[in-house]
This record gives C-alpha cells, structure tokens and sequence, in this order.
C-alpha cells in the first residue's frame, strides 16, 4: 500500500505494517524534547508528583533556551528545576543555555530520518526537515510521554508544498512559508502534515529548509516535512550522526496526497507579513516605506548561520540608520561561533549591530530585544500576535533576514535586493 | 460527564495563546498569571468570569503557541466547557488533556455574550436557555470522553498507572 514518508514513519512507530489518515493510533516515541518552559519545571514535576520515573532517559532531550540569561525568580527557578530533574532522574542529554531547543536538537545529533518524536514546544516539526516527524505537544501531554514512552496520533493527511525552479537571489524559504501563510492562512493546514517537495526546496541547504519546517506551525499543521538526501546525509554526517537511511524515509510515488499547492519559485518576492499575523503576509513592496523603530534577527527560525550570512550580505560597508536598533541574537552557542570566525559577526557589528547571547528572548517579548511602546519593529521570528514581543501598543513585522537587514539600514521596510550588489561574505 | 451550565464568553476568530496567556506571565505560577488572560483583547474577562463559565469562541481558537497556560488560565479562572467553530491542534489536545471539554461547534455565532448555556460533553449538545435554541457539536472521540471525565490525563494515568502497578 502506498505511503507518505509522514504515514511510514507513524506506521514504524505504531509498530503496523501501514495507516491510513483520520486513523487514531498509539506510537512510541523515539524521542521526547523539552525546554525549561514546559518541561523539567512543568512536566517533569507532575511526573515526580505521579511517582513515576521517565520511561527511559536516553530518549529524553531537555535544552534551556526561553528563560535563560533572566534573572527574575521564576525565570531562576525554571533553571534550577532543569539542573535538578535531569541531575535526578540521570538525564544526560542535558543542553544547558547552548542555544534554542529547535536548533539545539539537530546540532547534538539527536535527529535523523525515521524517528518519530515528541517536543514540548509549537515549533518541534523543525525536526522534520531531517525527515524526522516531530510534533509538539503540551506539558500536561509530555507528562504522559514521559511516564509511557507512548502517545495517541489521529494519522494527519499529507498537504504537499510543491516549489518550482530556482528562488531568485533575495529570496528565501522565509518568504516561501510567508507566502503560504498569506495564501491559505493560519490554520490552512489544520492537522495535517505539510511535505515540502520540488527543486526550490531541494535546492536549499539544512538551515533553511529547517525554516520551512518551522513554520509549518504557523500554517496550523500537525508537522512538516522533508523526505531525506544527500544535503541531509551531509549535515548528519558533520553532526557525527551515522546509519542514516534515506531510502526508505521517502513518500511513494502514488501515495494519496489531501492537496498539492504548486509555488512558483522562480516568480517569488520577498513576502512580508504585517502585523499582528504571519497570515497578513504580501510582497514586500505593498509594505515598502513603512517606518520602523527597529529590527531584530533572532529565535529559532531566524538566526541560523545561513540568515547571519544573508544579513551580513545585506549591511557590509554599510551603516544602520541613525535611530534604529538594529539586534541580533544567533539560535545557539555554534552558530555564533562560527559566525564569529568566518567573520560574519564582525561585518554586522561594524554596521551598528548589537549581537545579544542566544536565547528565545526578543521572540517572546524578553530581554534587551523586547519591543518598547508604541514601537514598530520587524524580525525573522515566526510570529507577530498582539502582545508576544512587546507590549500591546507595538507593532511587529516579520520577515526574512534579507529583509530584515534592509530596514536596518533605511529604516522602513524596503525590498532587500536593492543592497544585494556586492556578492559574498566574508 | 454531567451538564455544565454558565454564562457564555464569547469572541471571534483567530483568539491566538499569545492572547490567551501573555508571554510576560508563562513563567510565573497560574494564580499569577492568569488574571492576565486576553488582558490584550478583553480586559473585562478576567476580573468577571466565574466559576462554570463557558468559553466561546469562532474559527482557530487556541492558535500559536504549545503553551498550556492557555486553556489552564481559563480553567483556573472558572471556565468549564469551550466552544468553536474550529481548534488549533495542540489548544485542542491540551484542553482535553486538563479535563476541560473542546466542543466543535458550528453555531458559535448564533450565542451572545452572557447567555446561559447548558452542555452536555458526552452527547455533544448545547442548550442556550437565553434564547431557546438547541446546537449540536462534533462529540469528543470517544477514546477521550474516558479521560476527560474522569478529570484529565494526569488523573486518568493515574488510575490506569496504579492498575498496571
Ligand atoms: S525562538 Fe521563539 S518560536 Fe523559537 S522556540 Fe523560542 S520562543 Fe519559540
């Protein structure tokens, strides 16, 4: 019987031979991710009060990312509760302040293609970019994660996202999943799960196509996904992942697709979303000129290498317009490393950038990169409601780092191709 | 599960987590932070909801975030059924999984603010004595009405946990 990679590997994890979508079915997770909102202080606590141990710590993944660096008491007692529970209960796979859980994941080799996982957090189908499924669940849910290793799935159809040609330069998976979220909306995708296939998406290397897969959340959908190749191979390799099995994490030729939603990629401009929904989403040019206090590249679907990169492209030799804040906070530890070393992060701080320690911080309305009142701002991040980065009285676009980067330097939205002239970095 | 019978709260499309559990208050403990929910959107919700309200709401509720604070400061501030046209997938799940029914429900229009409702979770029915008028919503799949009678997941675990021990 012919399946989607998404069927397959629910089928592997519910040990059957196949299921059919609308099908309720139970699977044992081969993973369980959790960061220090809702995991060791929430659902690690009601797991202690049940009298319960974690059904098997190797399979157990906590990374500190929403509250690190704060020093109010319940963001320190959120820490302390992580230090604690994995010290108790001998969780080695202990990620502490190294950088956002969705990117964290990845980089310490715990993801390759087949598993089927379980995040304490909206965004965990990232992990699908990997050809990893990977839904997010809340606290109360892990808790029983936690105690049985097993969780019950309703089989989501597969929604698949086609993107033709080649992405013109300027154009990123960013605007490719705002696009979506313009056209068919925020819940457009509602329970299902959104394979990504075509030469665009193919085309493009692991930290953007991890922006595909996060964003899947904001197209409402139970997971994304992308069936495994020799990009994936590679970066697991360099990860230290080994026994990576590609062929058989692939969608059959004739599996029964709900919806196909062509792009044509080669015709794409940058999208920008406008507030308070990625679903307000358009070409940039409908937004050009709008004045901006600031511009922020952060959060997990944000700050990658790749988006340092396009960001440094934009601003070298340039100068961030007077008045604007111009912050940016890479998605881990690695990733700034490495920025700083190839010299990424020395071309963006002599633009003006203030580059902040990682963290989710400015994506949710913390830290230095908080939105101040009555401030109209734009970011990479993946989500501009009412009140999440800043006060009710601000205002938040989003768009790519290329985009991003452009606005720093003119201080409204402006179409990133115009400072795209010099070719690359360092 | 028996009737809940309350005054209906009701609102539009796209209620989002960030609307219903401010970022600011996710860590700080539910009696602080849920005087908070839709201080953004309705800041006469919290102070005036009581104990067996009922939540209403059009398409998309619960859309965003994981964050169960979203579904657990209306429960905590007395909210006992929810209402909408459609759930986000992971609102849905939580509030099933706290023990407070998600009912779908097509006719959210049709209820006013503060009308009184009186549902019935496990035939999936509303009555709205304010206006005399009967709804009836998709039930909860069976496989979950179980566990949310009896309270939610973590009391239902602990049941089916002590069996098996
Ligand atoms: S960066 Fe933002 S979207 Fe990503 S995990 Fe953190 S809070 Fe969530």
């Amino acid at each position: 019987m012919p399946q989607t990679i998404s069927e397959k590997i629910i089928a592997k994890a519910a040990g059957v031979d196949h299921v059919t979508p609308g099908e309720i079915v139970t699977c044992s997770v081969d993973l369980a991710m959790m960061h220090d909102g809702s995991g060791p202080g929430r659902a690690g606590k009601q797991l202690d009060a049940l009298g319960v141990a974690p059904w098997d710590v190797s399979k157990i993944v906590v990374i500190t990312d929403h509250y690190v660096l704060l020093d109010d008491d319940n963001s320190v007692a959120l820490q302390r509760a992580a230090t604690e529970w994995t010290a108790t209960h001998g969780v080695t796979k202990f990620h502490e302040g190294e950088g956002i859980c969705h990117v964290v994941l990845p980089e310490g080799g715990h993801l390759k293609p087949g598993m089927f996982c379980v995040g304490g957090d909206s965004h965990s189908p990232t992990a699908g970019a990997f050809g990893t499924f990977m839904v997010g669940i809340g606290a109360t849910e892990m808790t029983g994660v936690l105690a049985t290793g097993e969780i019950w799935v309703r089989v989501p159809e597969t929604l698949r996202v086609h993107v033709t040609g080649t992405l013109a330069d300027g154009v990123t998976a960013k605007d490719i999943i705002l696009k979506l979220c313009g056209d068919i909306g925020i819940m457009g995708a509602n329970y299902q799960a959104v394979e990504y296939t075509g030469p665009a998406v193919m085309a493009l290397p692991m930290d953007d196509r991890m922006v595909l897969t996060n964003m899947a959340a904001e197209l409402g959908a139970k997971t994304g996904i992308i069936a495994p190749d020799a990009t994936t191979v590679a970066t697991l390799t360099s990860l230290g992942v080994s026994d990576i099995d590609v062929d058989t994490w692939q969608s059959d030729a004739d599996a029964t697709i709900a919806r196909t939603i062509t792009i044509d990629g080669a015709a794409l401009q940058p999208q920008v979303a406008a507030p308070s929904s990625p679903e307000n989403a358009a070409d940039v040019s409908e937004h050009a000129g709008v004045k901006l206090d600031q511009a922020y590249i952060g959060a997990c679907t944000g700050a990658k290498l790749e988006d340092l990169r396009m960001a440094a492209r934009v601003v070298k030799g340039r100068t961030v317009k007077d008045g604007m804040r111009f912050i940016i906070a890479p998605s881990s530890k690695r990733i700034h490393e490495k920025a700083a070393a190839e010299g990424t992060l020395k071309i963006l701080e002599d633009a003006g950038a203030m580059i902040l320690p990682t963290g989710c911080g400015g994506c949710i309305g913390l830290g230095p990169a908080r939105l101040p009142e009555d401030a109209v701002g734009i970011s990479s991040t993946n989500r501009n409601f009412v009140g999440r980065a800043g006060p009710k009285s601000s205002q938040l676009y989003l768009g790519s780092a290329y985009s991003v980067a452009a606005a720093a330097l003119t201080g409204a939205i402006t179409d990133p191709r115009e400072f795209l002239g010099e070719g690359d970095v360092p | 599960m028996s009737f809940i019978e309350g005054r209906a709260w009701t609102y539009g499309d796209g209620i989002n987590t960030d609307l219903l559990a401010p970022s600011p208050y996710l860590r700080h403990s539910l009696e602080e932070g849920a005087p908070h929910c839709l201080e953004n959107h309705d800041p006469d919700f919290a102070p005036n909801v009581r104990e067996g309200d009922i939540f209403v709401a059009g398409e998309s509720l619960g859309v965003g975030s994981s964050r169960e604070y979203a579904p657990h400061f209306l429960k905590h501030l007395g909210i006992r059924a929810i209402l909408a046209k459609s759930f986000a997938r992971i609102f849905y799940r939580n509030s099933l999984n706290l023990g407070l029914p998600p009912l779908v429900c097509a006719d959210t229009d049709r209820i006013g603010r503060h009308d009184i409702l009186r549902v019935d979770p496990s035939a999936g029915t509303v009555e709205n004595t304010t206006k005399g008028e009967t709804y009836t919503c998709d039930p909860i799949p069976a496989h979950l009405m179980e566990m949310v009678a009896s309270g939610g997941l973590l009391a239902h675990l602990e049941k089916t946990l002590k069996k098996a021990g």
